[in-house]
């Protein structure tokens, strides 16, 4: 980013442009569906009607959206601090090894009871999976994109050492915990808002998306409104000048990547207490990649963050559907999608800026 | 040493070094790169991707060989996807690496579907249409004494992609080290503005370095569906890609040491599948996991600085521009 680049006018730079990139993502996406022989327009038809066309498809892409919401939040948080936490998918992992050791401990008892102690829970064991590749970047200068993989492939294993030998279910061929008792888990929405008249079918929607909803305000009060925010601005923008200011920017680097795991264990709340009701392999489901395309495309903003979030909900639940009503488009679609989300507005984030910054410059010299 | 304790040892080095090959092109591969200050934790997408092109082309043509090009190119064409923005748009080279990971696990599945419907995979090749083992010369006629049994079943055997790879190790330490061209390649990992200011062009080496990198990534992908497997198995790459990543810190971006924890690796992998629930004495059952979680554990502990620092190249991960 040392490259000295004009500046553009504010709604050219945070609106055209990343709109821009999103469409040559999805172009390309509409390349791909064109050579497996499929019509992409219907292909979109399909995806919008089944995530937003009626109740049941709302519900389940609001479920989708809650983890990507809290996934896309802890890469934004990280981001801030010029942290790329690849780890969230390891570090909702642990965080569901211990939610689930609280809901079999406190088996039967009333889910409110055990809910704030599975939230505090879960916090502390993403944050503490985040703990040692942050500790490593900070004070010894290993890198942190190298130790989150590491780790995410540990917690892949400690979850499987665990099932089969810890906490399976006995007797049970799968690696899974018993199902938790009905009062433990998690209401469904569904239950809540069927004396309405909204019938939410099947979907696992769950009081998560409201502390969803809390998280995006903390957030955005926490990097714009607090000190310990404008440390990790001050870092992520300049480390030099931040340690002239006399930041520890060690310290902030930790604080970032805590923040980063405890909202990245926020999925394991969602998954384990809420939809699955037990632990199993790979419950997080790439949740945590998927954020990293959420904060791309949220521009490490809370509401861009939502935004995104959205739009990555309805992907998974249209490309569910889809999967269903065109065999040849299987949910791989939505991995393709996702990969070329995150080159467009990741790494080729800056493709389109200098053919918009000569066409900007013309006309601000035309008007004078 | 009993007889039965030696056989098993052999038959564990032989396994330790075909699990080793895919990691040890891939690591190369990752080397190249990263010597040149291109970063690239795509190796896992571009092994997969190549993986997949190589069972397609093997069986639709009914040859190795043009699995291996097939294999190849595609891994080239993400390689210069990589390099594009990395090198030319100057984009954050994780991302485009997390992209191109990504981006294969998704389109070999979707491709292999709509092309074969068999869930991804490509279908099976014959042995006509695979690498097979070779007879290495004399393997035969010196079985029966000790030295000649271990150059048979460790040595000989393998098909030609695992020889290649081993060839591959002194021709990288050559090339990076004893020619012009390695020296400039090293150099412009390590200090891109001295070659700039010497006239040499930053952008034609690195991408120089991401071409290889790509030719190497082909190699791994088709030995994984070519040779080792017959056809492509969706994920078939399981993380091999990142522990190529991990060699690759572990050896501290060099090529003998990268072959050597490549094989340790390698021998860890075979350790595993051979001790499956056999017990240990005075240690009793270790979980197939602990073994799984050691090439991890062990980079996080380097890492660390516990045993040792491993230092990258300078100004890898970092995009290169002029001063104006």
């Amino acid at each position: 980013m040392s490259t000295p680049r004009r500046a553009l006018p504010p709604l050219v730079d945070y609106g055209l442009l990343p709109l821009l990139n999103l469409t040559a993502a999805f172009l390309v996406a509409g390349l791909v569906v064109l050579v497996i022989g499929e019509d992409p327009i219907g292909t979109v038809k399909i995806m919008l009607s089944g995530s937003l066309g009626y109740a049941e498809g709302i519900g389940f892409t609001l479920y989708y959206t809650t983890n990507f919401i809290f996934t896309g939040l802890a890469v934004a948080v990280a981001f801030h601090a010029g942290l790329f936490n690849i780890g969230a998918e390891g570090q909702a992992t642990v965080a569901g090894i211990v939610v689930a050791a609280l809901c079999l401990t406190f088996d039967g008892a009333p889910w409110w009871l055990v809910f704030p102690f599975a939230l505090a829970g879960g916090m502390l064991g993403g944050a503490a999976w985040a703990f040692v590749p942050a500790w490593a970047q900070a004070r010894r200068g290993s890198h942190i994109v190298i130790t989150t993989i590491m780790f995410n492939f540990l917690a892949a294993t400690l979850i499987v050492y665990l099932l089969v030998n810890v906490m399976g279910k006995p007797g049970a061929m799968s690696p899974e915990t018993r199902t938790f008792a009905e009062a433990t888990r998690l209401p469904l929405l569904r239950d809540l808002v069927a004396p309405l008249g909204w019938d939410l079918g099947q979907s696992p929607l769950n009081p998560m998306i409201f502390v969803a909803i809390v998280a995006v305000a903390v957030v955005w009060v926490l990097i714009w409104h607090t000190r310990l925010g404008y440390e990790i601005r001050t870092v992520g923008f300049n480390p030099t000048a931040a340690a002239y200011a006399g930041i520890d920017a060690g310290h902030v680097v930790i604080a970032a990547m805590l923040i980063s795991g405890a909202l990245a264990g926020l999925v394991a709340v969602n998954e384990v207490m809420g939809v699955q009701s037990r632990l199993v392999l790979e419950f997080v489901g790439g949740a945590g990649f998927v954020g990293i395309a959420v904060a791309l495309m949220g521009r490490s903003h809370p509401f861009g963050v939502v935004l995104a979030s959205l739009l990555f909900g309805v992907l998974y639940q249209g490309g569910a559907e889809l999967a269903f009503e065109k065999p040849k488009i299987t949910r791989d679609m939505i991995v393709v999608i996702q990969a070329l989300v995150i080159l467009f507005m990741g790494a080729l984030e800056h493709m389109f800026r200098p053919a918009l910054e000569r066409i900007f410059a013309r006309s601000g010299e035309g008007g004078r | 040493m009993s007889a039965e304790f030696l056989d098993a040892l052999i038959s564990v080095l032989g396994s330790s070094i075909r699990l080793a090959v895919p990691l040890l092109f891939a690591c190369l591969a990752g080397l190249w790169s990263e010597r040149s200050g291109v970063v690239d934790i795509g190796l896992e997408g571009k092994m997969l991707f190549a993986a997949f092109a190589a069972g397609t082309a093997a069986s639709l043509l009914h040859s190795p060989w043009a699995g291996l090009g097939a294999g190849i190119l595609v891994a080239i064409a993400l390689s210069l996807v990589h390099g594009f923005a990395a090198i030319t748009q100057r984009g954050n080279q994780i991302v485009s690496g997390v992209a191109i990971n990504f981006l294969a696990a998704g389109m070999t599945v979707l491709l292999g579907q709509a092309w074969f419907h068999e869930g991804g995979r490509t279908p099976q090749l014959a042995n006509t249409e695979r690498f097979l083992s070779i007879e290495l010369p004399g393997a035969g006629a010196f079985r029966d004494t000790a030295l000649g049994h271990v150059y048979a079943e460790v040595i000989s055997g393998h098909n030609i992609l695992v020889y290649l790879a081993f060839v591959c190790v002194p021709l990288t330490a050559w090339v990076l080290f004893r020619t012009r061209f390695g020296l400039r390649l090293r150099a412009v990992g390590d200090n891109p503005h001295a070659v700039d200011t010497a006239g040499v062009s930053v952008a034609g080496l690195r991408y120089a370095a991401v071409v290889v990198c790509g030719v190497l990534c082909g190699c791994a992908g088709t030995y994984l569906a070519v040779a080792q497997s017959a056809g492509f198995i969706r994920d078939m790459t399981a993380g091999k890609g990142f522990i190529a990543l991990a060699a690759l810190v572990f050896s501290k971006w060099r090529p003998v040491p990268a072959m050597f924890t490549c094989l340790l690796f390698g021998f860890l992998d075979a350790l595993a599948s051979r001790l499956q629930g056999t017990p240990l004495p005075g240690i009793g059952v270790v979980s197939v996991q602990v073994f799984q979680a050691l090439p991890y554990a062990l980079t996080v502990v380097l890492l660390v600085g516990l045993i040792g620092r491993a230092v990258p190249p300078k100004a890898s991960g970092i995009p290169y521009t002029k001063d104006r």
